[in-house]
Parts: C-alpha cells; sequence; structure tokens
C-alpha cells in the first residue's frame, strides 16, 4: 500500500494533469454537430500522434550498437510520423471542403 | 543546458495549449480548418524541440539523430502521398489504419524502454508504476494497433464479419489472462522479456478479436473508440518520460474520443455496449430468408421518374454510401440546380450514420458546392416527408429501412431511421437488389409508393439530366 501512496505522492503533477485534461476533453467536445464527427475523430487521431516524440526520445538514447534497439525505435519513428503527418493532411483534407462553400 | 531545458518545457506548453484549442475549433464549422493547422503547428512545434532541445537524466542530448531524420522524412512523405491520395469515399478506413500507426508506436516504445529498464535496474523489483505504465502501454497500443487494421481491413471490404462460438466469454477469457500475466510479470524480480512478448502478442490477438465480430456499419464507433485508446496509450508514455505534452495530448484525445464515440452510438439511438456485444452480421441469414414474401418491385423509367420530379413541388434526394461509390456527388449538385431553376424546391436529407462514418455525405456533397442550408439533419427532415413529392434515394438503404421502426427481430431494430415512406413517391437509385451494409433486406423497395430505378447512380443520374433538360 505504502508503494501506491509513494508513486502518486511522487506523480502528483501528472496526476493533476491528467485529471483535468480528462475534463477538459469532456468539455471541448459536447456540443460538436454530428456534420463534424468525421473530421473531429480524424484531428484527435492526428493529435495523439504526440507520441512520436516518445519515439523520438528512444531513438535518440538508444545505444549505437543495440540494433534491435536502433530497429524498434526507427520503426516506432516512422509510424509516429505516418500518424501526425496523415492524421492532419486527411483532416485538414476533409475541412476543405467546407472552407470552399463559406467563401461564395 | 538550463535555459534549453526551460525553453522545451515552453515549448510543450505552447503544444499542449495548441492541441486544446484545436479540438476546441474543430468542434465548429467555422473554425473547424484552422483548429487543425493549429494542433499541427504545435505538434510540429514541439517535435523539433524534442529533437534539438531535449536532454536525458544524464544531460546526453538527443543521439542517432541520422537516423531520426530519416524516419521522420520517411514517415512524413509516405504519410503524406498516402493522405492526399486516398479517395473521399475511403477516408474512414484511412483513419483508422493511421490510428493504428499510433498504437502501433506507443507500444513499440514501451517494448523498447522495458528493455532498457531492466537492463539499469535488475536489481530492483518490478513492482512499480514506471512497468505498470510500461504493460498497459503495450497492452493499450497492441489492441489499438491491431483492432485498426481489423477496422480498416472490415471497411476495405477484405475482412469479413466473423463470430465464433462463445466468442465474448472467449473474449474475456483472454483479457483475463494478459492482465494476469501481466500481474505475473510484476511480481518478478527480473524482467522476464518472454513473458512481455507473450503479452504483447496476446494483446494483439485480443485486438484482432475484440473488432471481428462487429459488424462493418458499427466500424466508426469502433475507430473512435480505438482512437481514444490510442490517446490513452500515447499518455503512459507521457508518464514513462514526465513529458507533459504527450500527457496532455494523449489524454485529451483519450476523453475527447470517448465522448465522441458515446455521441455517435447516440445518434444511432444504441448503448456503446449494445454496438460492442451485440454482433451486427450474426443474425442476418434470418431477415434474409424471408424476403421473397415480401412483395414485388416496381420499376420506374428514365422518362417517367424525370417527369415525376420537373412536376414536383418538392423534391428531397437521401444519399448513402452508394453516392459516394459512385462518385455522384457532383452530378446531384447539377441535377438540383436543373430542378431548381424549374421552380422546384429541393432539398437533400442526411441521416446521421450516412454513408461510412456521421458526417460522411455532408463531405461529400460540400465538395460538390452543395449549398449548405439545403442538408437537412434527421430530425429537420422527418416532418417534411408527409409533404413531399418525390424522395430520390440515392444509393442509401439501412438509413431508411421501416425495419428499425416496427420489426424488434430485425438487427437495426431501434435505430432512427429517415421517414421517406411518408411521402408521395418514393425513387431509389441503386445498382440490383442486393442488402445494404447491415445485410438485411429492406421492405421499403415493396411498397406501392416506391420506384426502383436499377443501374449506376451516377449514369443514371446523367441520363435523369438530360431527360429533364428536354421536357
Amino acid at each position: 500500500m505504502s508503494e501506491v501512496f509513494h508513486f502518486l505522492g511522487q506523480n502528483i503533477e501528472a496526476i493533476y494533469i491528467l485529471a483535468l485534461s480528462i475534463f477538459l476533453g469532456i468539455e471541448v467536445i459536447s456540443n460538436v454537430p454530428a456534420v463534424l464527427h468525421t473530421p473531429l475523430m480524424s484531428g484527435a487521431n492526428a493529435i495523439h500522434g504526440v507520441v512520436i516524440i516518445g519515439a523520438i526520445i528512444v531513438m535518440g538514447e538508444a545505444d549505437p550498437q543495440n540494433y534491435l534497439a536502433l530497429a524498434l525505435g526507427f520503426i516506432a519513428v516512422i509510424l509516429g510520423t505516418l500518424n501526425v503527418v496523415g492524421g492532419f493532411v486527411v483532416t485538414d483534407r476533409m475541412l476543405e471542403m467546407f472552407k470552399k462553400k463559406e467563401k461564395k | 543546458m538550463e535555459l534549453s531545458q526551460n525553453l522545451l518545457h515552453i515549448i510543450y506548453l505552447l503544444a499542449s495549449l495548441s492541441f486544446i484549442l484545436g479540438l476546441k475549433m474543430l468542434s465548429h464549422p467555422k473554425t473547424a480548418r484552422n483548429g487543425n493547422l493549429i494542433a499541427g503547428a504545435g505538434m510540429t512545434l514541439a517535435i523539433f524541440a524534442t529533437i534539438f532541445l531535449y536532454h536525458n537524466a544524464e544531460g546526453a542530448p538527443v543521439g542517432n539523430l541520422p537516423l531520426i531524420f530519416l524516419g521522420l522524412i520517411a514517415g512524413t512523405i509516405i504519410g503524406y502521398i498516402m493522405a492526399k491520395r486516398v479517395k473521399m469515399t475511403s477516408m474512414p478506413q484511412m483513419v483508422s489504419f493511421f490510428n493504428g500507426m499510433g498504437g502501433a508506436c506507443a507500444a513499440l516504445i514501451s517494448l523498447n524502454e522495458f528493455g532498457k529498464y531492466t537492463q539499469n535496474n535488475y536489481a530492483e523489483t518490478l513492482l512499480n508504476g514506471h512497468v505498470l505504465m510500461i504493460l498497459l502501454g503495450i497492452m493499450i497500443g497492441s489492441v489499438s494497433f491491431a483492432g485498426s487494421m481489423i477496422a480498416f481491413g472490415k471497411l476495405e471490404g477484405k475482412i469479413k464479419d466473423y463470430v465464433l462460438p462463445r466468442q465474448q466469454l472467449f473474449n474475456v477469457l483472454l483479457l483475463v489472462i494478459i492482465l494476469g500475466l501481466g500481474a505475473y510479470l510484476m511480481l518478478q524480480t527480473e524482467g522476464k522479456i518472454v513473458l512481455l512478448y507473450v503479452i504483447t502478442l496476446l494483446s494483439l490477438l485480443y485486438g484482432v478479436l475484440f473488432v471481428l465480430p462487429i459488424g462493418g456499419a458499427d466500424m466508426p464507433v469502433v475507430i473512435s473508440l480505438l482512437n481514444s485508446f490510442t490517446g490513452l496509450a500515447a499518455a503512459f508514455g507521457g508518464f514513462l518520460y514526465g513529458n507533459r505534452a504527450m500527457l496532455t495530448g494523449g489524454i485529451l484525445v483519450g476523453s475527447a474520443g470517448t465522448i465522441l464515440t458515446i455521441l455517435m452510438c447516440q445518434a444511432m439511438n444504441r448503448s456503446l455496449l449494445n454496438v460492442l456485444v451485440g454482433a451486427f452480421g450474426g443474425q442476418s441469414g434470418q431477415a434474409a430468408a424471408q424476403s421473397s414474401e415480401m412483395g414485388v418491385i416496381k420499376e420506374i423509367s428514365l422518362n417517367d421518374c424525370a417527369i415525376l420530379c420537373n412536376y414536383a413541388q418538392r423534391v428531397i434526394v437521401v444519399p448513402g454510401y452508394g453516392l459516394a461509390v459512385a462518385q455522384a456527388q457532383h452530378i446531384t449538385h447539377e441535377f438540383e440546380s436543373v430542378l431548381e431553376e424549374r421552380g422546384v424546391e429541393v432539398k437533400y436529407a442526411i441521416h446521421p450514420v450516412a454513408g461510412r462514418m456521421p458526417g460522411h455525405m455532408n463531405v461529400l456533397l460540400a465538395e460538390a458546392d452543395v449549398a449548405y442550408d439545403k442538408l437537412l439533419e434527421m430530425e429537420e427532415a422527418n416532418p417534411l416527408f408527409k409533404n413531399t413529392d418525390v424522395v430520390l434515394v440515392i444509393g442509401a438503404n439501412d438509413v431508411v429501412n421501416p425495419a428499425a421502426k416496427d420489426d424488434p427481430t430485425s438487427p437495426i431494430y431501434g435505430m432512427p431511421i429517415l421517414d421517406v415512406d411518408e411521402s408521395k413517391t418514393v425513387v431509389v437509385l441503386k445498382r440490383g437488389m442486393s442488402a445494404g451494409y447491415a445485410g438485411i433486406e429492406n421492405r421499403l423497395f415493396f411498397n406501392d409508393n416506391t420506384r426502383m430505378l436499377f443501374g449506376d447512380a451516377k449514369s443514371s443520374l446523367e441520363k435523369l439530366v438530360k431527360e429533364l433538360k428536354n421536357i
């Protein structure tokens, strides 16, 4: 039990962020019209591509002699980048179409 | 170094704010596109700041830079080309694919981190928060990756729905085994990397079995759910590195994604549990068997249909996935303009889950420059059908199936539908008599006031426009 408290105490800042972000996420989304469900999902999809930062850190700390770690890290960087770039570009393409019409 | 660390923290803060602002702006039509760009800018900033400013606990900067840049460039080129080339009809599976990539990335990070952790801390027990975060990252990332790939395959039409006997029980059992192995691993004093691989493989298997029995029509909901899973996996990575940008970004997507999933379910008038547990495709056999007794279908000629529309007061178009497949959005808009010139009021009735995703039809019609105010949501459209002369159903099926209202045995029973049968005449443009995506027959086609116009939606509409101009 004391380990649990120790862990919570050590990470109390992260836990604050976690709790507040949960509520923020719910608030931010709540009034979205059905039209935007798909683009919003796609945009959120791009945002969790932030995991790429973890991939960069893993890769950056990998021992250049450890080929397994290098290979895993390299694949992680590629996949993470796919998530970010593909995610944002697809979302932009979806939203482009709403934009066009507004100019008229 | 002190300065660069503070700068990095500030940039992560900016990135986190850009994600929040981006999501907020994405939920309003006017600001959506800029919201996406802002979030993208924040992400780019965070990526480059990590590469150039990050130092680990020992103060070493990011190494292996050539490989990192190679990976970034390769990922950017592939991702950009895929996202630009994908057809509007295939957007949903594209989102699923990219989501899977994020999940796999999170799982790989955790795998790597475990190897490193056990090398450096072999004397300690594994019962701590760090290992827990690693395990959760691997499990959720793997489930998200495998599930997204299955969802991708289903939407591409390459994977059919399978329901194994006692599948629900098996799934629950598998989940218990995975969690049990995770707990067992944490009680060990040294890192058993083989055990971790087993957990990874089982999690992948769970992802496959989790999505496999869920019907294709429910894939949007599943993708949205897996999307929030990946968000969680990213957040666990953030915990590992004490990285606040990953933490906020991940959790934000996790909670927003969950709410979005629930909103999507509400649009179909079903609960999330019903979507996940009630295997959709399973019961379709019985419903199809009854079809022969439903009556006779009546076809309509192009000429008759054109005349019908020309002299109508109001025409409502109900678009569905068939319209997207046939790429008929532009010709539909032309058809609408010709009728409007002749004083016919033309509207579009959009069912919340028409197409393969919520909002799919709006995006498609917007591409063809259809005016925003012509698109009616289901609640606006339903009272209008009574006073509508012609309803043109273009490639839609399940969303106009009356079985959803009055046949409790139907798998789509309870889903709100567009009440097109209340109008004077319904014309259904359809390739053939095949069942809709949910795999069930549609009694609407046999109604007295329904006429069928068989053929490819695009060429049928082209011919209709030609006929109209001759009148």
